[in-house]
Order: structure tokens, then C-alpha cells, then sequence
């Protein structure tokens, strides 16, 4: 919780609002990269980006 | 009121400690740990920093380290977002450190400073600088100067890689920036990687291959790889560059413009590289001078001060020197993120609390000797318990058998008082050696250092001879600033000699004091000052009324990929271990031939090669 108060006052600050949807999905791709810690995911973030 | 300052998890971690404005200690952690560039939080220096300062983690008022992580990970965001897919190794590579880790710096520094003591919560308490600024407050505020013109110039910090700051008292004003991709440090840190060292710790003998090579790239380096101003400013072409996208420093794109791939480390040189060597340094003088020169005119400043680890280019630093451009400069001795925690710490005290600043004509850096000193006593405690035989000698008697041992062309191991802060041994963890002899480098490097045949020694030289011997008149207390050796003490060539190329160039003996001589007549000097360090100045001084002569070699106490020594123990090691033949600590003397066999050992493949 205190990291995405964090995360949301230095957004404010660096007026970069626009990194949000960004922010969100790394942690969720990168959440990923984590768990498998393969290959399995890079076709998945291929076709994302 | 205490502030401790910390720089981590890159590389060169260090802690630094500042007492009411003025800097009690500050060391970095590779020294405790031995682990060379260890990057690792700096729990054994924050240790120490307290201890200095008769302190606990309870009586510290603020923490500062000299980064912001999330501003960090929105440029490594943004470039990947500018760059995809192209970068998805990378990312795949980096996302899980920072997920796991970095990302969450400010509960794992807290977690760490717990552990060290105390309960704090250090909410509040616990402050960011930006890594430029960081750089830029080591850089002014510990100078000698009221008022100066700032440049900081490294890899990368945040977004910022280069950096104009004007400090004026107590404030310290950022005035323009150049940002990531572009990047004088990245620049010379490829062609470290392009000529087979390792990047972030092979730079300096990128630097002292130079003078080997000619310059025969410079053009191609111009015309291709970056767009320079008359200001300074510069972009460079990332069509060569890897360091965006990928794992490498160099893009094959680079590899075709200069001929070929990398070449693999520890491989022979050849003259190829050395021509590379020469052609970047060459370019590098000429953005840090033009750089300087905008820094003049916008500031108005007659005074320079600079850090980050490009300011360690002390031939860049010499040559601006000599152009005259600025009455005075000052140079940080950490001038390389190591030297981000004592900057993050000062521009606390100063910018941050807004507190009064004065100067009294001398730096705030004691000489840089900073760290760990260690008593008499426990000095033959700790070595007595290692099995150690050593004599213990008066002052007089410890400076003429230390004289009487260079004489005689021995390899000396040096280990007094404060240990330095930043990379360079100023006499208090250094090796030392009669600058006279002709095989003295050779010796050095292959039987004492382990290191390359072609790094060159730098000298220690009393700061009042300093100008009888090397064309500077200046203090260069930290080693950063290079010179020429006077015409008057050089030696004529022979003819043979002058047809000489490359590394055959290197057993020429050019001067009177070939050991510290490099082949283009340059040497990285140290002037030595009574007042900060008493016992070198006593023994420069010894050595001049025995040979005429008021210059030592002096390297650090170390092998090749060893942190410098700390503690007595690491330099007994380290003087068992190589062909030095005396070990002096405080007053304790330890001859080679008297120590015990068996205390023996093969100490050149314990460290991994830097």
C-alpha cells in the first residue's frame, strides 16, 4: 500500500501520469518474468508491445 | 546534527558520515567486505562511519541516498517503450531485479539500517537526492572555493549524464543537463568494452593505453558516432550503440565502422587498440574543454570544480588545467559514485537545511584520508596474532630504514594512519618504490601487481618540489590532474628508441625517474602536503636528502582485482602473498626474509581479474 502511495506521489511530482497504465502492466508482466523466470512469456509480451 | 549519506546497489557502495557540516568519515565497502566494486548494501561502512563518530543509528538525524530509484525506472521504462520491441532482452533481464528489489530501495534501506541498530522509523528521515546532484554537491561543497562553476559528468544517473551546476555559499544551482542515451561516460565505457577491459572498471587503463596509440580515430569517431556542439553538448548516433537495448555496450554497426569485433579480454594488445585508446581520449578532451568553456561564459565563475567518474580522466583534467581557461580547480577524489554518498550527505547539510558555509583556503576532504586508522597497539596485536614477525622502530628510525629499503630498489608495502576515500592510495594504503630504477615498473606490475606490463606508476612528489620536476604548479593532492615531466629532467633518446612503436615503446627509460615517466613524457602526479599527511611528507623529504631526488612511485596496496587494504591483516596478506619485500605499518617494520614459511601463499588467482 505504502509503495503505490509512493508510486502515485512521484507521478505527481514528475507529472508523469501517462506512466500509469504502463506502471501497471509491468508489474503484471514483470510479476510474471518473475514467476516463470522463462520463455515462456515472451511471445505474450511480443504481441503486447 | 549527523547526517549519513549512502550510495548502493550499482556499484562502489559507501556510506559517509557529516557531523554538523564538517566530514567525520567515509569509506567505501569493497574495502571491508573485499569484494572489488561491491555494490551490495554498505553495512560494514555505515559500521564504521558510526564508530568513528562515537555514534549509534539512534543519533543519526538523516539518511540520504544519492539516488531516486523511481526516477531511474521510468527512464529504464521509457526507453524500453521508445525501443521495443528491440529491448525485450534486456527488459527480461532487468525487470526481475527491479521487481524484486530495487524497486522497493526505500523499505530494504530501512530494513538495513534496522539491522544495523536502533528503531527508528527513519519515516521523515530518510531523504533522495538525485545522483547528478549528488555528484555536484561532493564536487563544490567540500572545495576550497566560495563560489564555482559545477560539471558533472559519468554514465548515467537518473535521465541526467552530464550535468552544469553553479554553487554560490551555500546553494548549489542546476543550470542545464544532457540526458540519457547521450553520454560521455557510456561513450568511453564502449570503447573500454570495444578494446576487451571490463566496463565500470577498465576505463582507467583505456586511459593509460592512450599514449601508446595515435589518434588516427578521431575523425571517424566524430563524423559517425557523435554530433558535438560548440557548447559541449552533444547526441550520439545509437545505430552503434548497444547499451539501450541490448546486453553490450557495442552494436555490430560499430564493429564494422571500426574494422572488426571486440577484441576478447586478456588477449594481446595490439596496435589497433592502442590507436582506439588514443583517438576517444582525444575526443574526450575535447568535450570536457569545450564543455568547460560553456560552464565559463555561463557562469562567469573563474573556479571549476568536478565529479563523476569522467572527472577521474586525470590526463582530461591536466590538459584543462594547462588550457587556462579557469584560475583554479577542484577535483573530488570519490569523484565516482562512491563519492554520491558524501555528496548526497553534504547537500543535505547545505541545500536541503539550508546551513551557513564558509571556507578557509583549504578543502574539507582532510587529504581524503577518511577511513579506518588503526593504534600502535592494536597494530602489533592484530599482527602478532596472525603469526607476524615484525620490529617495532622509533619515528627517525622507521623513516630511514624505509629510505634504506627504496634505495635499494625494494618493493615497499606503506600502511599509515586514515585509509583514503575514492580509488587512488595517497600514502596511506600505497605500495612504494625508488623512482629511479629502470626496472622499477616492470617489477611493480609483473611480480608485485599482477597487472598488465603497459599501466603506467604515478608519482608522489613534495608539493614544494612539485614544479621542479613536472610542469604543473598546482596542488593535485588526489592524483587527478596529469603532467609533463620538465624538459630538464628528461633524458635524451637514442635514435633506435625514437623508431620504437606501441608497447616496445615502454622499456625506454626517458627520464631521471623512468618508474613514474609514461612514453609520452606524462605523469599522473600527487603532490604531498605537510599538514595532511606528516609522515609521507617525512619520508619524501628523507629520500630527497638522501638522492637528490623528492619523488616516490606510488601504487595502491593491492593485486590486480583486490579492493585496497583496510585493516593490517589485508595488507599482511597481500605483502605475503606478492614479491613486496617490506611491510611498514605505523611503527611496526616486517622484512620479507624474516617471516615464517609457512605464512607463505599464492595470493594471484584469489581475486577475479578487474
Amino acid at each position: 500500500m505504502e509503495m503505490a502511495r509512493e508510486v502515485w506521489s512521484y507521478m505527481g511530482t514528475r507529472k508523469k501520469f501517462w506512466l500509469l497504465p504502463i506502471f501497471v502492466m509491468v508489474g503484471v508482466f514483470g510479476t510474471l518474468i518473475v514467476l516463470t523466470q522463462g520463455t515462456a512469456v515472451a511471445p505474450f509480451i511480443y504481441t503486447l508491445f | 546534527m549527523r547526517i549519513l549519506g549512502i550510495s548502493a546497489f550499482y556499484h562502489d557502495s559507501a556510506a559517509a558520515l557529516v557531523e554538523d557540516g564538517r566530514i567525520v568519515a567515509a569509506a567505501q565497502e569493497e574495502r571491508f567486505t573485499r569484494k572489488k566494486h561491491d555494490a551490495a548494501f554498505p553495512a560494514k561502512a555505515v559500521a564504521y562511519c558510526l564508530a568513528e563518530a562515537g555514534c549509534g543509528m539512534a543519533d543519526i538525524d538523516h539518511v540520504v541516498f544519492y539516488e531516486k530509484p523511481f526516477v531511474k525506472f521510468e527512464r529504464l521504462l521509457e526507453t524500453y517503450l521508445a525501443t521495443s520491441p528491440r529491448g525485450f532482452r534486456s527488459f527480461r533481464t532487468a525487470m526481475p531485479v527491479w521487481i524484486k528489489e530495487k524497486l522497493f530501495q526505500k523499505s530494504m534501506l530501512r530494513k538495513q539500517l534496522g539491522k544495523i541498530g536502533g528503531t527508528k522509523s527513519w519515516s521523515g528521515s530518510l531523504l533522495f537526492t538525485e545522483h547528478h546532484l549528488a555528484h555536484a554537491a561532493s564536487a563544490y561543497f567540500p572545495s576550497p572555493f566560495p563560489s564555482a562553476a559545477v560539471l558533472t559528468m559519468d554514465g548515467v544517473g537518473e535521465w541526467c549524464t552530464t550535468s552544469l551546476g553553479h554553487g554560490r555559499g551555500n546553494t548549489l544551482k542546476m543550470l542545464k543537463e544532457i540526458h540519457f542515451p547521450h553520454s560521455l561516460g557510456l561513450l568511453y565505457s564502449a570503447f573500454t568494452y570495444y578494446t576487451g577491459f571490463k566496463v565500470n572498471s577498465g576505463e582507467y587503463k583505456l586511459m593509460g593505453l592512450a599514449p601508446y596509440g595515435q589518434p588516427r580515430f578521431v575523425q571517424t569517431i566524430m563524423d559517425n558516432l557523435i554530433d558535438l556542439k560548440e557548447d559541449g553538448s552533444f547526441r550520439l548516433d545509437q545505430r552503434y550503440f548497444d547499451y539501450c537495448t541490448g546486453l553490450t555496450m557495442t552494436s555490430a554497426a560499430f564493429h564494422q565502422l571500426f574494422g572488426g569485433p571486440p577484441r576478447s579480454p586478456e588477449s594481446p594488445l595490439t596496435q589497433r587498440e592502442m590507436d582506439l585508446a588514443a583517438s576517444i581520449q582525444v575526443v574526450t578532451e575535447e568535450i570536457v574543454s569545450r564543455l568547460a568553456r560553456f560552464a565559463r561564459q555561463e557562469t562567469g565563475e573563474t573556479r571549476l570544480c568536478l565529479a563523476g567518474g569522467v572527472a577521474l580522466n586525470c590526463v582530461a583534467n591536466g590538459k584543462l588545467l594547462k588550457q587556462g581557461l579557469f584560475k583554479d580547480i577542484w577535483i573530488q577524489p570519490a569523484a565516482g559514485d562512491s563519492g554520491g554518498a558524501l555528496g548526497a550527505a553534504l547537500a543535505v547539510w547545505y541545500e536541503y537545511l539550508g546551513n551557513a558555509r564558509s571556507v578557509n583556503g583549504d578543502d574539507a576532504m582532510a587529504g581524503a584520508y577518511l577511513g579506518p586508522a588503526y593504534g600502535q597497539n592494536e597494530i602489533e596485536g592484530r599482527l602478532a596474532a596472525m603469526g607476524a614477525v615484525y620490529s617495532v622502530v622509533g619515528d627517525d628510525d622507521l623513516i630511514a630504514s624505509t629510505v634504506d629499503s627504496l634505495i635499494e630498489e625494494k618493493a615497499v608495502g606503506w600502511m599509515q594512519g586514515r585509509m583514503e576515500f575514492g580509488p587512488r592510495a595517497l600514502g596511506g594504503r600505497s605500495i612504494l618504490g625508488d623512482p629511479r630504477s629502470p626496472t622499477m615498473q616492470k617489477t611493480l606490475n609483473l611480480k608485485v601487481k599482477y597487472r598488465e606490463s603497459f599501466r603506467p606508476f604515478a608519482p608522489s612528489v613534495r608539493r614544494e618540489d612539485v614544479a621542479e620536476w613536472f610542469d604543473i604548479d598546482a596542488d593535485s593532492p588526489y592524483m587527478l590532474l596529469v603532467g609533463d615531466v620538465l624538459d630538464s629532467q628528461r633524458l635524451r633518446p637514442n635514435r633506435e628508441d625514437t623508431d620504437l612503436f606501441g608497447l616496445d615503446r615502454l622499456n625506454v627509460a626517458r627520464s631521471k625517474i623512468p618508474a613514474v615517466t609514461h612514453v609520452d613524457y606524462s605523469a599522473r602526479v600527487q603532490t604531498v602536503h605537510r599538514d595532511t599527511n606528516p609522515r609521507y611528507w617525512d619520508l619524501l623529504s628523507a629520500f630527497k636528502n638522501r638522492t637528490g631526488c623528492p619523488v616516490l612511485v606510488n601504487t595502491s596496496f593491492n593485486v590486480r582485482g583486490e579492493p585496497i587494504v583496510c585493516t593490517p591483516e589485508d595488507a599482511y596478506r597481500c605483502f605475503m602473498g606478492t614479491e613486496i619485500e617490506r611491510l611498514v605499518v605505523g611503527n611496526c617494520v616486517l622484512r620479507k626474509e624474516e617471516q615464517p614459511e609457512a605464512l607463505r601463499h599464492d595470493y594471484k588467482e584469489r581475486f577475479e581479474l578487474d
